[in-house]
């Protein structure tokens, strides 16, 4: 009996378990929490990042880890914006071409990160941060510290109107996940994500072009960098350098949280989902329940911890660096 | 001084060590010979500590004791110099002397580094060896760092009260002539100070230094010899002397090979420090076997010719083709397979299923525009689980909680399933109990049959031999022997140790 209460099952289950618990403790102590109105506004807070999540997901199967969302997401958004206003100010016109323009953004900046982290032998951590930086930096540049509006309506309409009271957005990031899902379950690329974070060595001694799938994940990140930036400048109208600030924070820990593994070879977008849902359900909890912003950053430190703590098997890891 | 009573010690599956008697007096040298795999390096593991023996006793100087890790042996004066150096690189040689021991320079906290650099000198000073000991240890030479060793392990007697038992593992195999007569020359003079067990490949070496030869065949003592009445052949003959069954190795279902069109072949091929001069033919249905001891440039071989390292010199071609370009991808893409002997590093995702192994090398043929055919996937898999007869629930069971030998069918099973017909096998049946082992051989002699050319590293004499159609003897990267015809006359065990070492 009690066959399905494994370890395994338990590690596998338990981020999801961790939501519902938490869904019911913040409605029981605020009722208010519990009301579609209140799940519409947890869901457009978190599909950008549930993106720019996504995108960090596919690199952490792969054992490595991105760090350059913010700086790519305040490019992708802020040169989204002018090309937008320079093409015609409304989706109507030759200004959505801005779109696509955004996401050959994201994956030209996640290809180069991807490329110095292969070619010159970089830790992935090392080599993004940089690229981060001077992301955000080329951000600045460009806008000088200026907030650049996006007004067209239509373009707007991506959280003004809404279907089955939830804005359009949401459904886009729900037809990325999709996406994304299809991509690491269904693709020769994704299975390589996982054959790379599973074992390197095997994946070479089995032909894998083992820097190329690399440096594809990257350019596959950026893409879904640029996705949360367009979906983060439709919320709220703004493109700016800060547009990308405090998507690392949030994207590293909805991942961890949601059950994937470190080290790689474990977890997938669907544990991202429920890992940005924890992250933001907290958030939002927190605000609804009447606690102050610092105490939340505490809380979801907390929750990285146990998420880690409980998700290493330290019988099989000699040493950590 | 220094005894072993009986000692007994059982892995899964494998007998290691069974009633093992061993005893040194005070400073001796003995020696310990024997095959890959007769249970020279488990006993060493009993003797510092690393094992602890199922049954038996270990005594020094009558008194029973039992070491649960290697720092209480070396509380009692056992210390192990490591054949792969033990020394941290980066270190000082001073500290790498003391690592761990540092506590007695301490003074109010902080390291009183002129006494330590004092007390290295005089470390170094028993092995004779004139060095800065703030030396960083990576600019040492080989053969200084070993002396340090030494050293490192010598400062047992300062330690420890009564007598050393040093075990020196195949401490001359990366030195030159001169080196390891100043070795000699060194452990010769330390005899006042310590016994030794000195293990190693090189006959001649053993019986120069050593007082009493210990043999070990499948895991026992099966003679002990003194010095003045040994015997190099005697001795090997010893170490191999048993039956073989031919129906173990499925012989009677060998067959000839068309000497025909070689699949690959190897002409005067060098990877420097590690082969020099390979040549060989490789032809469909043929199983040839790289036969050595460890470090004889077997594994470099096999390595080079599945692109993991360059040939310095020589050609290297495939199918008549001569191989430009080297890396695992080109040599996938030419048809060959190559499965490691670290199965649980290099064989199988643990954490991917089944059919998602059994695909890896082979993603191309089951994708459209990097779109997966997972149905055609499983197809396959299930296919060749029926096959081999692979022990799984199911094509989804994470592949790391199959056994060794199903692992190992999945792993063949993935080169077989993808066309592979070069197959590089590096101990195939290594950690397999004898039914998995059996199966191995049943696939390989099918392989064999489906035109399939293997080239072998065996994990034992008896299998290179059992299996083999061509046999080629390597030593220190040179090939020293061919033996052909094997389906008329097979070589003796003797006849390929004799070439070995």
């Amino acid at each position: 009996m009690n066959n399905w209460l494994t370890r395994d099952n338990l590690i596998r289950w338990a981020p999801l378990l961790v939501l519902l618990a938490l869904i019911c403790l913040f409605a029981l102590i605020e009722p208010r929490f519990f009301s579609v109105r209140n799940a519409a506004r947890i869901a457009i807070a978190s599909t950008p990042a549930l993106m720019v999540a996504i995108g960090v997901t596919f690199i952490i199967i792969m054992g490595s880890i991105d760090l350059s969302m913010e700086g790519t997401v305040s490019v992708c958004a802020v040169i989204f914006a002018f090309a937008f206003i320079a093409l015609g100010g409304t989706l109507a016109s030759f200004a959505w071409l801005a779109l696509p323009l955004a996401l050959l953004v994201g994956a030209a900046v996640g290809l180069l990160n991807g490329l110095i982290h292969v070619r010159f032998k970089i830790p992935s951590f090392m080599c993004s941060l940089a690229i981060g930086f001077v992301g955000t930096g080329f951000a600045l540049l460009l806008t000088g510290g200026d907030r650049v509006r996006v007004e067209d309506e239509l373009f707007r309409s991506l959280l003004t109107i809404r279907f089955l009271n939830f804005p359009i957005m949401v459904y886009v990031a729900l037809a990325c996940l999709v996406l994304a899902w299809f991509i690491q379950s269904h693709t020769k690329l994704g299975r390589n994500f996982y054959a790379i974070g599973g074992g390197e060595e095997l994946a070479t001694s089995s032909g894998l072009n083992v820097g190329r799938v690399r440096a594809l994940a990257f350019m596959l990140a950026g893409m879904f960098y640029a996705i949360g930036a367009l979906l983060a400048v439709g919320r709220i109208g703004i493109a700016e350098t800060a547009t990308g600030n405090n998507f690392m924070f949030v994207s590293i820990t909805a991942v961890v949280v949601g059950g994937t593994a470190l080290w790689g070879g474990i977890g997938g977008v669907w544990n991202t989902l429920v890992g940005v849902l924890i992250v933001n359900v907290i958030n939002n909890g927190m605000v609804v329940i009447g606690l102050p912003n610092f105490v939340q950053d505490a809380v979801l430190g907390i929750l990285v911890i146990t998420a880690v703590v409980l998700s290493t098997n330290r019988k099989t890891v000699a040493f950590v660096k | 001084m220094y005894a072993l009573r009986k000692i007994d010690k059982v892995f899964p599956g494998v007998k290691a060590l069974s009633a093992v008697d061993l005893d040194i007096g005070r400073g001796e040298i003995i020696g310990l010979v024997g095959e890959n795999g007769a249970g020279k390096s488990t006993l060493m593991k009993v003797i510092y500590g690393a094992y602890q023996p199922d049954s038996g006793s270990i005594e020094i100087d009558g008194q029973t004791v039992r070491f649960s890790n290697p720092r209480q042996a070396m509380h009692h004066g056992i210390g192990m110099v490591f054949q792969e150096q033990s020394l941290i690189t980066n270190l000082t040689v001073m500290e790498n002397i003391f690592l761990g021991y540092e506590q007695q320079f301490v003074r109010y906290g902080i390291i009183d580094w002129k006494a330590m650099a004092e007390a290295a000198k005089a470390q170094l000073a028993k092995v004779k060896l004139a060095i800065d000991p703030s030396a960083i240890t990576s600019s040492l030479s080989f053969a200084q760092r070993q002396l340090v060793e030494l050293a490192k392990v010598l400062t047992l007697e300062e330690r420890v009260d009564g007598d050393l038992v040093i075990l020196l593992d195949e401490p001359t195999s990366v030195l030159a002539r001169e080196e390891v007569e100043l070795l000699f020359s060194i452990v010769r003079d330390l005899r006042n100070r310590a016994s030794f067990i000195f293990v190693s490949h090189r006959m001649e070496e053993v019986l120069e230094i050593s007082d009493r030869i210990y043999v070990m065949k499948d895991g026992e003592v099966v003679d002990v010899v003194s010095r003045d009445v040994a015997d190099i052949d005697a001795i090997q003959h010893k170490m191999v002397g048993r039956e073989i069954d031919k129906e173990y190795y499925r012989e009677q279902l060998q067959k000839a090979y068309s000497d025909q069109a070689p699949l690959l072949s190897l002409e005067d091929v060098s990877v420097s420090g590690r082969f020099s001069n390979v040549s060989f033919d490789l032809h469909a249905g043929e199983v040839l076997c790289l036969v050595g001891t460890e470090g004889s440039g077997r594994e470099a071989i096999l390595r080079t010719i599945f692109g993991m390292e360059h040939p310095t010199s020589g050609q290297l071609s495939v199918r008549g083709k001569p191989v430009a370009r080297f890396s695992p991808q080109a040599a996938v893409a030419a048809g060959i397979g190559y499965t490691p002997r670290e199965r649980k590093v290099e064989g199988i995702v643990a954490g991917m299923n089944v059919f998602e192994n059994m695909t890896l090398s082979q993603l191309g043929n089951y994708s459209r525009a990097g779109v997966l055919n997972v149905s055609g996937e499983r197809a396959t898999a299930r296919q060749w689980i029926e096959r081999l007869a692979i022990k799984t629930p199911s094509e989804h069971k994470d592949c790391g909680g199959l056994s060794g030998g199903n692992q190992q069918k999945v792993v063949l099973a993935k080169w077989r399933s993808g066309g592979s017909d070069i197959l590089l096998l590096d101990h195939p049946t290594r950690g397999l109990d004898i039914g998995a082992k059996e199966d191995v051989y049943d696939m390989i002699r099918e392989m064999s049959d489906a035109g399939v050319g293997i080239i072998l590293v065996a994990d034992t004499l008896e299998e290179a031999i059992g299996l083999a159609h061509t046999i080629i003897v390597l030593k220190d990267g040179v090939a020293q022997q061919r033996f052909d015809g094997f389906l008329t006359q097979k070589p003796s065990l003797y006849d390929l140790l004799h070439h070995m070492i």
